[in-house]
């Protein structure tokens, strides 16, 4: 609860010092100006921990010269009678001085143990993404690599079957070797900030079905399920970022989901309650990806999507870049996304788009 | 073969065009190489390539540049190889007369359908009065539409659309150029039409709408038509 704005915090320690001291004239017959001058250092200690140094040392100089000034006799001089009241004074000062440095002294070094700690997590960081990196082009590349060691062996005698087998794993391995390069090559254009959308009508339901037609191999194990009706209107969505975005959660699906499990896509709009004659309204578009898999453990759906992250005891591998792709180009095109658990163990990915819609039939029909 | 189709291959990386020499030749075709734009252009107008296979990325020249000089003179099919899948690129060569585009890494049965496509659309004399795809006949005389043997009916701008893709059968075309061959100038950005006529017209064309085998979605850039 740090207060940001400079100014603002020269104003917290004058208003904060002048209530007490206001507070304090009310009681002033009634208690020693000793509890006031306590009062007061406890102010300063207080405001010690949330403000700056400036603004704490005016604090304290101005309660020293509230306290004389009010509360020592005579009151309204900044003269004192008594070399007592002097002493306490100037030790007061000098205390509530001490105790501003020190909150300062001990706010730096904490301040530098949080740097110091995110240069670790950095480097945390930086491992793990060696770590999974190596691991997700490392395979391909050796599987390509061995299996061609293999095809050239001229002493060996491979069967026709052995030799196609071969061919299809350095397919396979190429492909996969193709989506991670892409994932990074997409990680690295969201970084540099360099995705501008371009926000152009979109057939959801079409881009849904290209979407699921283009994973119809990684698919083919699962109870695919698209509700999408024909009524729907066009959404303005980039069809590009939009494709990536469902690619990767229905790939996702496809991977940490068992063999035979639904994986339901489904397109919805809220319908717009104050229509205005206009063509083009501001309506939500919903896309959920939901599937009957295991879910996510609840403890570690905050981190989903965050770059690098991988389920603590996920054995299916990945870069952990695919959702954290996901989110950044929901985002650059201004929607949402969530991840929940459903009811049933599965995970619902849900994304919701506050975009230009425009009803198909009032495209003209001729 | 003496009558073989030529293609000019415009590369720098040596990998690719080794790939390609192996593939193409093996497939019956003649080539040609250049390993820049400058030597590019200069072979293209020596040889007169039947088909022209261009690098988008190339050290002398930007590919974009080169593609805009060829195609000054030049006439035959251009077909764009390059990595920078950007759909702005691949639109922008498109719109300066670039036949198709295949962006690296490709697969090779994808690379010779196309190089087939573009030339058998280039140098093929026949020009069909009746056109059969899937279940369907198109009659350009009668314009009449027939589902196994059922008429279909279709709208004037259905029909239109439909022809304009049938006569540019495997060759992709731009939203924009679509919309200004069906709609007119005016038109070249209202994307919602295309749309929603392309979604009609493959309710009535295609056996499984939502998993089109003749309009097909080029994602970002446009529609091709497959007649196979």
């Amino acid at each position: 609860m740090l207060v940001e704005n400079k100014s603002n915090q020269y104003l917290i320690s004058f208003f904060s010092v002048a209530t007490i001291s206001l507070l304090g004239l009310v009681f002033r017959n009634v208690v020693d100006y000793e509890i006031i001058g306590y009062l007061l250092l406890f102010l300063v200690s207080i405001l010690a921990i949330f403000l700056e140094i400036k603004p704490v040392l005016l604090a304290a100089l101005l309660s020293a010269l509230a306290l004389d000034f009010l509360f020592i006799k005579p009151y309204y001089t900044l003269h004192i009678d008594n070399a007592q009241d002097a002493l306490l004074l100037l030790l007061f000062f000098i205390i509530t001085l001490i105790n501003a440095v020190l909150t300062h002294k001990i706010k730096r070094m904490q301040k530098a143990i949080h740097i110091k700690e995110t240069r670790a997590n950095t480097m945390k960081l930086y491992n793990t993404l060696l770590d999974s990196l190596s691991h997700e082009l490392r395979t391909p590349i050796a599987t390509i690599i061995g299996s061609i060691d293999t095809l050239q062996q001229e002493n060996v005698n491979l069967s026709k079957e052995s030799k196609a087998n071969l061919f299809n794993e350095i397919e396979k391995a190429s492909i996969k070797l193709n989506y991670q390069v892409e994932n990074l090559l997409n990680m690295s254009r969201l970084e540099s900030g360099y995705i501008q959308p371009k926000l152009d009508w979109c057939d959801s339901k079409e881009l849904i079905y290209n979407v699921c037609t283009r994973l119809t191999d990684e698919l083919q194990h699962h109870k695919l399920i698209i509700i999408a009706e024909d009524s729907l209107p066009l959404f303005k969505l980039d069809y590009g970022l939009m494709e990536q975005i469902l690619y990767n959660l229905i790939y996702n699906a496809s991977q940490y989901t068992p063999k035979g499990a639904k994986i339901q896509i489904e397109v919805r709009y809220d319908v717009d309650t104050d229509f205005d004659s206009h063509m083009n309204l501001i309506k939500q578009c919903i896309i959920t990806v939901t599937d009957d898999g295991y879910g996510f453990p609840e403890e570690e759906i905050d981190k989903a999507f965050d770059k690098f992250y991988r389920l603590q005891n996920s054995k299916t591998g990945g870069t952990g870049l695919g959702l954290s792709i996901v989110k950044g180009f929901v985002e650059a095109q201004h929607g949402t996304i969530k991840l929940s658990n459903t009811e049933n163990g599965g995970a619902v990915f849900e994304m919701i788009f506050e975009v230009d819609c425009l009803a198909t039939n009032t495209v003209e029909n001729e | 073969m003496n009558n073989a189709f030529s293609i000019l291959i415009v590369d720098d990386e040596s990998q690719i065009r080794k790939l390609l020499e192996i593939t193409l030749e093996a497939n019956g075709y003649k080539l040609l190489f250049a390993v820049n734009a400058k030597d590019g252009i200069t072979m293209a107008a020596s040889h007169q390539p039947d088909l022209i296979l261009l690098d988008l990325g190339l050290p002398d020249e930007d590919g974009q540049f080169v593609l805009k000089k060829l195609r000054d003179w030049y006439q035959n099919p251009i077909i764009i190889l390059s990595v920078k899948n950007t759909e702005e690129e691949i639109v922008k060569a498109l719109d300066s007369g670039a036949n198709d585009f295949l962006t690296k890494p490709f697969r090779t049965q994808e690379l010779l359908a196309r190089i087939r496509t573009a030339l058998r659309n280039n140098f093929s004399q026949t020009k069909d009065t009746i056109v059969t795809f899937g279940p369907i006949t198109v009659d350009f005389v009668s314009r009449v539409i027939k589902v196994n043997d059922e008429i279909l009916k279709l709208t004037a701008t259905e029909y239109n659309l439909l022809t304009l893709l049938l006569k540019n059968d495997g060759r992709v075309l731009t939203h924009q150029y679509i919309l200004k061959e069906i709609w007119g100038n005016t038109y070249a950005e209202q994307t919602q039409y295309l749309r929603v006529f392309v979604a009609q017209l493959r309710k009535k064309i295609e056996t499984d709408p939502n998993r089109p085998k003749h309009i097909l979605t080029e994602s970002g850039i446009g529609y091709r038509f497959n007649s196979s």
